[in-house]
């Protein structure tokens, strides 16, 4: 079966799965990801529900299918910067970005030793630093170190030049650009979390101890910023009582009106860590429903007695200006009272923003109100695939994109 | 094929600063008689892999060792082609980044370990892909209703042929009996006309046979060669298939269990199939007449409920919520309750459930504790009120709808008992989990294993597997939309879609011979030397693909395109008659004969490790990459699976004196992890076993330990092995050393 290659845009688990799939099936697959390393949003999750098992398992399984399948290529740091064509024939532009580390880098890891420059590591969220050349993190795959221009100090420093003794840094390395022909196209650039700070009353950014779902899960990671401790930002104290606050934007007209279908699970998950360190911790959990799909039940059924679960959708959120302490204000619809409870932490379930909602692609396509790709888009050969179509969970995006990889196929294939 | 090989020593990444190199070449020329050996700064650069292509090329070399970094990197630097036997020695990664520079023990450990790859090297073969007869490209869909007129479409429209087969005189399935389906596109908020576009397009598709009023009376064979016996109303059909799709759906449950909600002591407690049916006629009438002017939406009815379906039918609260919009639709003035315990309409379908509540639906969360019925009919609920805290009592209301989950097809039968590895111990935690099969007369397979698929909780045949919905336990068979799990219409759609797409790789695959996930691209797969067979039945029992048939006389009939390489037949076999060209017993067992074992007054005890390649070995490769020390007393040997391991090397690694073994593997159990299913759940089995060999030898058991450890668990290692080190301190020296 000759055909023509497909691209697929974004290397988190839709776009992985997807290039594997098709490339398995015998397809040539092009793989582009912003990122210097593959797995998106899923390398920076501590565990999966309902499971508990590490993602990091069944990346490790997909990159082994992708090392021994010279079938796909894979273009790091690079973005697509203009389609053209139509379904069978597309002309697609790349920018690879220069990471300043050329392939000879062996991830010794002598560059980062004498670095003299730090930055901010938003692979933790901020939480911690690495230097100017650094490796995104420990099971980064390509397992490469890159450089972050913005903060590098260059040719005047040279010192990582100097360390590295298999001449893999190129501090003048240029942005590349190149021309790509595929018959089909699969956009799978995920999703973001949605900016907590525009729900003003729940007091993200400004109260220290109010954090997002994403980045519990890098608190609770062994290879995240406090190597796993669940600790308060403000003081580094334990967490002694938590409250996780559903539907921090989804469910809601002002913020996102669709749910973001994967909250609930991931609170009754994270609520699991906080108990795994701290039995004893109280934990609370403020939701509209709890949505816990299929046999996901099973999860909610088995930790319900893990955590105290309130109706009621979080009103405010206030801070102790010395304690950092929270106090969250809700009407308990069960009983109709009004609650104030003191937390030393509080976790917004933050809803999914679709990549597409900002970025949109350099091609006509279709969106619904939301941003997502719409289902009835009308440009064929082009397809989403995994949270650019809507809210999913990990084994759903998997699902789709493997869909998606089929879909791309049958473009070409078609005459 | 006459072996040359050639000995590459990467000392570029501390390699060179920490181990004798000299010392260590010697390991290969002098006691491993290699004729090439040599060594370079930086052989993943292109001088140093030039100069193994070189020598390639020039000096004959077609056995490559690479002792440099771990495999999981620079894979593609040192693929020389598959005419070339390439072996890596992971000097980097689990020696030089983990132990003391200029160590002795450090040194030893680099030693053991070229050792151990060259006695590997030395019987590895180089692999022949196996090709099948007859092999075709047709696809196989069992079922008819939305998921199998997808899949049997969207493999059409890829180039493929399929065959669609369903039970009933037409196609469609619960399309057939729909009013409308739910929206399906932005903005979610109305009902759409059912796609029956869908039915009539695969009807007219040149590559789709279908059958409707067909039966699977069985399917013998392997991927890219099933023979499928088709019985159409009395007639039988044969095709010859190459994968199969499993799409038969759900049912509804029964609403007779559902006495306590009125089901069949009220004529007006209706299911929700009724309310489809009474809404295709027009307007919503009773049996007895009168129009509906209030209605009554009982979500739950089943689901959620431990005495009934425990887990969530997912989709009927959309379902409710666009039965409730018919109702709104033919009378603005109809009052819709929906009673519920949570509203479920993840995603989008928030907006089906706001335009709902909008046109006026009045949701009550809270049990229903009774329906009664008053003369005229009508019905009254009474509810334990969640938000107001009260038992309510409704008005009068003229009809009740039952929400009533989903039931896979795969649910129904009697349950087949599959024999599982016979167990001598009591323990019966010890005793692998039990792979349940229900004779639901659907695929009839002519498998020794069973007729039908393995199911996991609630007779759902899905995967285990977060990352890998796909996976099956029946190599080509994939099963899709409801019959997997509950879902939707998109949903079903997607994942009909999804698994056309295993299906043809897993044609392709076989094919060309390769293995299917997780292994594709492994060209190996298991040779039985047969005439020392003895008949015992564990190959066919222990393997958790079902890839082995028997004959009349119990000999074991493999299936090489249901193969999926793991292993776990060569370990369960007790004569070791099961090889792969490049993975066998005698492999494994030179490499341990390989270790060199110091005297017992020398005080360096050895620990052997069998290592899962998939988790375990990875997480040993990150605890040199996070610069973690630990026991320099290791030896690690990685295997495809913990489930391949054959207790002959406890064995062999006993009486060589060794002084304990240790096995690192996927987490097992209710949520297991191993990627072969059972394969670390039936090490841990056989490691009950050997502590009677132990015993007969005089050793203790607790030298031999097994630890689930997972990928991330990195940071555990050298706890681990320092407990069992102390362990073994205390037990003293293995007896057999110098033997």
């Amino acid at each position: 079966m000759a055909h023509k290659s497909i691209l697929v845009v974004g290397g988190g688990v839709s776009g992985i799965t997807a290039a594997i799939e098709a490339s398995e099936a015998g397809s040539e697959v092009y793989l582009v990801e912003q990122k210097s390393y593959l797995g998106g949003k899923v390398a920076q999750i501590y565990q999966y529900f309902p499971k508990l098992c590490p993602p990091n398992c069944g990346l490790e399984i997909n990159f082994k299918r992708i090392k021994q399948n010279p079938k796909i290529s894979i273009f790091t740091l690079a973005e697509v910067e203009t389609i053209e064509g139509k379904e069978g024939d597309f002309t697609v532009t790349v920018k690879s970005n220069a990471s300043r580390v050329n392939q000879n880098c062996t991830a010794c890891g002598k560059c980062a030793e004498v670095c003299p420059v730090e930055r901010s590591n938003e692979f933790n969220y901020g939480l911690d630093n690495t230097k100017a050349i650094y490796k995104a993190h420990e099971f980064a795959f390509p397992m490469k170190y890159s450089i972050d221009d913005k903060v590098c100090l260059g040719a005047e420093c040279g010192k990582c030049v100097e360390a590295c003794k298999y001449d893999a840094i190129e501090l003048d390395m240029a942005t590349k650009s190149l021309k790509l022909n595929v018959g089909a196209i699969i956009w799978a650039t995920g999703w973001d979390a949605y900016d907590a700070s525009k729900v003003a009353y729940y007091g993200y950014s400004q109260h220290q101890n109010v954090i997002t779902n994403v980045i519990m899960e890098r608190l609770a990671a062994p290879n995240g910023p406090t190597r796993g401790k669940i600790v308060r930002p403000s003081d580094g104290k334990a967490v002694e009582s938590i409250a996780f606050v559903q539907c921090a934007g989804s469910r809601d007209e002002n913020h996102l009106a669709y749910c973001s279908g994967v909250c609930c699970m991931a609170s009754l998950k994270q609520a699991t860590y906080v108990k795994e360190q701290n039995p004893d911790a109280k934990v609370y959990m403020f939701y509209i429903d709890v949505r816990a799909m299929g046999k996901h039940e099973d999860f909610y059924t088995k930790v319900q007695n893990e955590l105290t679960l309130i109706k009621g959708k979080v009103g405010e959120i206030t801070e102790d200006p010395i304690t950092k302490d929270l106090t969250v204000l809700v009407e308990n619809q069960v009983t109709g009272e009004i609650m104030k409870d003191k937390f030393d932490m509080v976790v917004l379930a933050t809803g999914m923003v679709p990549a597409t909602a900002g970025l949109k692609l350099p091609v006509e396509l279709s969106y619904d109100e939301d941003g997502f790709i719409a289902t009835d888009s009308k440009q064929p050969g082009i397809y989403g695939a995994g949270c650019v179509k809507k809210p999913m969970d990990v084994a759903s995006s998997v699902k789709d994109a493997t869909a998606a990889a089929l879909k791309a196929i049958q473009s070409t294939v078609r005459r | 094929m006459v072996k040359k090989t050639g000995v590459y020593i990467c000392t570029g990444c501390d390699i060179g600063d920490s181990l004798d190199i000299a010392a260590l070449s010697k390991v290969a020329t002098k006691e491993g008689k290699v004729p090439v050996c040599k060594s370079h700064a930086f052989f993943c650069g292109t001088e140093g892999s030039a100069l193994i292509k070189s020598d390639i090329e020039n000096e004959g070399v077609n056995t490559v060792v690479i002792a440099a970094c771990s495999p999981r990197v620079n894979y593609d630097v040192f693929d020389f082609g598959p005419s070339i036997i390439m072996e890596r020695t992971n000097l980097r990664e689990q020696i030089t980044w983990c132990h003391p520079a200029n160590d002795e023990d450090t040194q030893m450990m680099a030693e053991d370990s070229l050792r151990m790859t060259l006695a590997k090297v030395k019987q590895v073969e180089l692999t022949e892909p196996y090709q099948g007869e007859n092999m075709v490209e047709t696809i196989l869909v069992v079922g008819g209703g939305l998921t199998g007129i997808t899949a049997a479409l969207e493999g059409a429209k890829a180039g493929y042929k399929t065959v669609l087969v369903e039970k009933s005189p037409v196609l469609g399935g619960w399309m057939n009996g729909l009013f409308k389906q739910a929206p399906q596109k932005s903005p979610y908020t109305t009902p759409e006309e059912v796609d029956v576009d869908r039915i009539k397009e695969v009807e007219a598709h040149p590559d789709v046979k279908v059958y409707v009023g067909a039966e699977i009376q069985e399917i013998a064979g392997a991927p890219g060669m099933f023979d499928v016996t088709i019985n159409q109303n009395g007639t039988i059909i044969t095709e010859r298939i190459g994968s199969v799709i499993l799409a038969t759906g759900a049912v509804p449950y029964d609403p007779t269990k559902l006495d306590h909600l009125g089901y069949g002591k009220f004529d007006n407690v209706i299911t929700g199939q009724k309310m489809e049916e009474l809404a295709s006629k027009g307007k919503l009438v009773r049996p007895d007449g009168k129009e509906v002017q209030s209605i009554a939406f009982i979500q739950c009815a089943g689901s959620r409920d431990s005495e009934h379906l425990p887990y969530c039918s997912a989709t009927c609260c959309v379902e409710s919520l666009k039965q409730a919009t018919y109702l709104q639709e033919q009378n603005p003035e109809a009052t819709v309750y929906i009673f519920y315990k949570d509203i479920r309409t993840p995603g989008q379908y928030e907006r089906l459930y706001k335009q709902v509540q909008k046109d006026g639906g009045i949701f009550v969360k809270g049990d229903i504790t009774a329906i009664n019925e008053d003369d005229e009919k009508n019905l009254i609920i009474q509810a334990a009120d969640v938000l107001s805290g009260a038992v309510i009592s409704s008005e009068s209301i003229d009809m009740v709808v039952l929400a009533t989950g989903m039931v896979p097809t795969t649910a129904f039968g009697e349950n087949l008992i599959v024999e599982t590895v016979s167990c001598d111990t009591d323990k019966k935690d010890s005793e692998p989990t039990e792979a349940v099969i229900l004779k639901s007369n659907l695929l009839n397979l002519a498998y020794r294993q069973g007729p039908e698929m393995p199911t996991l909780k609630y007779g759902f045949p899905d995967s285990h597997f977060i990352c890998f919905p796909y996976e099956t336990r029946r190599t080509g068979i994939y099963a899709a939309g409801s019959v997997r799990a509950p879902m939707d219409e998109i949903s079903a759609i997607e994942d009909a879609t999804g698994a056309t797409m295993k299906a043809i790789q897993c044609i392709e695959l076989s094919a060309q011979g390769s293995a299917v996930h997780p292994r594709v691209g492994d060209m190996s797969f298991p040779d039985f030397a047969m005439q020392r067979c003895t008949q015992c039945k564990r190959c066919t029992v222990e393997c958790p693909f079902g890839s082995i048939n028997e004959d009349e006389k119990f000999n074991p009939i493999p299936n090489h395109t249901r193969c999926r390489r793991c292993g776990i037949c060569m370990g369960a076999c007790p004569e070791r008659i099961i090889s792969f060209k490049n993975y066998s017993v005698p492999m494994i067992g030179n490499m341990i004969k390989a270790i060199e074992v110091p005297e017992e007054d020398e005080e360096k005890p050895r620990i052997l490790i069998f290592a899962c390649e998939n988790d375990a070995y990875p997480a040993l490769d990150m605890t040199g990459i996070n610069r973690l020390s630990y026991n320099a007393w290791v030896r690690v040997i990685p295997v495809r699976c913990l489930g391949s391991l054959n207790i002959v090397w406890i064995a062999d690694a006993m009486s060589q004196g060794i002084d304990g073994i240790l096995l690192l593997g996927c987490k097992h159990g209710e949520d297991y992890q191993c990627h072969f299913i059972q394969g670390s759940e039936l090490a841990e089995v056989r490691l009950g076993k050997v502590a009677e060999t132990l015993g007969r030898l005089d050793l203790e058991s607790d030298r031999v330990r097994m630890e689930q450890v997972n990928i991330t668990d990195y940071d555990k290692i050298p706890a681990i092995l320092d407990s069992f080190s102390d362990r073994l301190q205390e037990l003293g020296p293995n007896p057999y050393k110098g033997f």
